[in-house]
């Protein structure tokens, strides 16, 4: 029983890597499925038409996604492996984060899958923009949008001497540090990040207590989220407003903090907005 | 009187080491000086904003729960009767949680403690007409598995429902609770219901301490049952209510208080009754101190101190009750 099964797995697997084979020297795939939200966007930019044939559910979540609006006229798919086989894809894009029984499974059948890691830098979306280029066979738009986003970023990098301290504050008192994307989206607004002065250069749980004694002077406050929870109740904390001298904002950390996609230049240049109304109040 | 000032005096010192424990370090003087005089640096916010609203919230729901424990069982006259372990405190958080999904503590934030008391109420009164006048254990425990059961899970079941996405990680808290950066807000919500709640309970007295000669005996010395059950009813949920409203179900304090101070106040219910209220009080601060000192940064959750020292008491009393019933 046990050897039939191992031998059926042989031959899918063989038969897997025989396929993938095929599908790489007969040029670029031409029946794309996404099951990531970060890859759905970096493949909306990127795509031939008609190349991507499904998305990711979330894809379609303006409140995630930052291409939602684009996204609708694509269906979406539910990222597990039984409907995505059945859109007969010649190439799947997922995220580590993918849950790789998934992703084993598509592999099995034959399905070739492109694996993005999640960005932790704003130099890794390049990066990323071009690995989706080759796997797409654009790699002439992905130098494009690579061209675009860095003239972008150069030309919102402004930021004088005097940094302001900021801290990013989500539900559950959660923080990012510098080693994160939305910290190097602060860093590139031109804010120090107080998480790293607490020792939380990857991100975690920052007490409301040590927040008020770092007393940045702004608390980016994060995202909104539909329905209640008490675990919201901390950004909601009286003693936030309490703190003289610190700006807390409303909910910003949305859609476009979540990807190493282009749309990130939003959130760097709503930062850097906010930064200038500091310097000009002062 | 000398029970009264040794608790009045662990009080105040737990409620100093309150104020003083948490994870922004600061010399205690200074702390101090920044709580009593606002003057504008974080270190008088996190004083008076953080750490004073989070003492006086222990006070509160450990006192009441110690109230409601002593008061529960002077009535069952029944060492089990506990509001976390009846179902009181579980049914109050379902009020709670409701109110909150609904969105309906938004609109009007009295809505979060009416809904926990209307829950809390319900509950005491399937209790006490489950229980039966005499409060024989078996049934208590019964009935009181039974609420806390179905109150758990439909908790649970409402807070899968919500869209929010950390609401399920709500569950924990619902279930053992804690007073992590509760605010004043919480303490002004909760404090009218739970003062309404200890003027009810602390009338008992009397009444409870001739409950100890029988029914037909209180009753001949002029006691009015049917009011007594009615005071005990409103004053227990009010209490209940309020406190789980703003700081989840705490369990095992209104059974482990009046236990340890039962033999410094002769049995008499009455003595019981405020001794238990500060007993609450100084157990429930002393576990607030203990989940930041011991664990800091993992927001340990009271409920999870509360059983490891309540637990082993039940099955105790749990123990000695079969050797009583044989």
């Amino acid at each position: 029983m046990r050897a039939s099964v191992r031998r059926s797995r042989l031959i899918s697997l063989a038969a897997a890597l025989v396929l993938t084979g095929a599908v790489a020297d007969a040029g670029p795939p031409a029946q794309v499925v996404s099951i990531n939200l970060c890859t759905d966007q970096l493949a909306l930019l990127l795509a031939a038409p008609g190349q991507l044939v499904s998305v990711s559910k979330l894809a379609h979540d303006p409140s995630s996604s930052a291409m939602a609006t684009v996204a609708q006229v694509y269906p979406a798919n539910d990222s597990r492996a039984e409907e995505v086989y059945l859109l007969a894809p010649d190439l799947v894009l997922a995220g580590t984060f993918t849950d790789p029984a998934t992703l084993q499974m598509l592999r099995d059948l034959g399905v070739a899958v492109e694996v993005f890691a999640p960005a932790l830098s704003l130099a890794e979306i390049p990066e990323r923009l071009a690995q989706m280029g080759r796997a797409l066979g654009r790699e002439a738009e992905a130098q494009a949008q690579i061209d675009a986003f860095e003239a972008e970023l150069t030309r919102l990098d402004d930021a004088g001497p005097g940094r302001p301290r900021a801290a990013l504050y989500y539900v559950n008192s959660y923080t990012s540090g510098h080693r994160t994307l939305a910290g190097d989206i602060l860093r590139a607004a031109g804010f120090d990040n107080v998480a790293d002065e607490a020792g939380l250069a990857d991100g975690g749980t920052l007490a409301l207590e040590q927040l008020v004694m770092l007393a940045p002077e702004v608390i980016v406050r994060g995202r909104d989220y539909p329905g209640q929870s008490r675990a919201e109740d901390n950004l909601r904390h009286p003693a936030l407003g309490a703190l003289q001298g610190s700006t807390v904002t409303a909910a910003l950390t949305d859609r476009s903090w979540i990807c190493g996609a282009p749309h990130v230049l939003d959130a760097v240049r709503e930062m850097r907005d906010l930064r200038l109304s500091l310097e000009a109040g002062k | 009187m000398r029970l009264a000032s040794a608790l009045l005096a662990l009080c105040a010192a737990l409620f100093l080491g309150s104020l003083l424990s948490g994870p922004a370090s600061a010399p205690a003087g200074a702390s101090l000086m920044a709580l009593v005089r606002d003057d504008g640096t974080p270190l008088s916010v996190v004083m008076r904003e953080i750490r004073l609203p989070r003492a006086l919230l222990a006070v509160m729901v450990g006192a009441s729960l110690g109230l409601s424990g002593a008061a529960l069982q002077g009535y069952l006259r029944n060492p089990l009767a506990e509001p976390g372990l009846i179902g009181i405190s579980g049914a109050a958080a379902l009020g709670a949680v409701l109110a909150i999904q609904t969105g309906l503590s938004l609109a009007f934030p009295l809505a979060l403690p009416l809904s926990a008391l209307g829950m809390a109420l319900l509950a005491v009164l399937l209790i006490l007409a489950l229980a039966g006048p005499r409060g024989a254990s078996i049934t208590l425990i019964l009935a009181g598995i039974a609420i806390s059961a179905l109150a758990g899970a439909l908790t649970s079941l409402v807070l899968n429902l919500s869209p929010n996405p950390f609401a399920t990680a709500d569950i924990v808290f619902w279930m053992m609770g804690s007073l992590a950066d509760r605010s004043f807000a919480h303490v002004w919500l909760a404090l009218p219901f739970i003062a309404l709640g200890w003027l009810l309970l602390a009338r008992l007295g009397r009444g409870l301490d001739a409950l100890t000669l029988g029914e037909d005996a209180a009753q001949s010395m002029g006691l009015r049952l049917p009011r007594l059950r009615l005071t005990l009813v409103v004053g227990t949920a009010a209490c209940v209510g309020a406190a789980t409203a703003v700081a989840g179900a705490i369990g095992f304090v209104g059974l482990v208080v009046p236990h340890l101070l039962r033999p410094w106040v002769g049995a008499r219910p009455s003595a019981l009754l405020w001794a238990s209220a500060l007993g609450g009080a100084a157990m429930v601060l002393a576990a607030d101190i203990a989940v930041r000192e011991a664990l800091p940064g993992r927001d340990l959750k009271l409920g999870v101190l509360m059983a490891l020292v309540g637990a082993p008491l039940f099955l105790h009393l749990i123990y000695k009750t079969r050797k009583e019933m044989a």
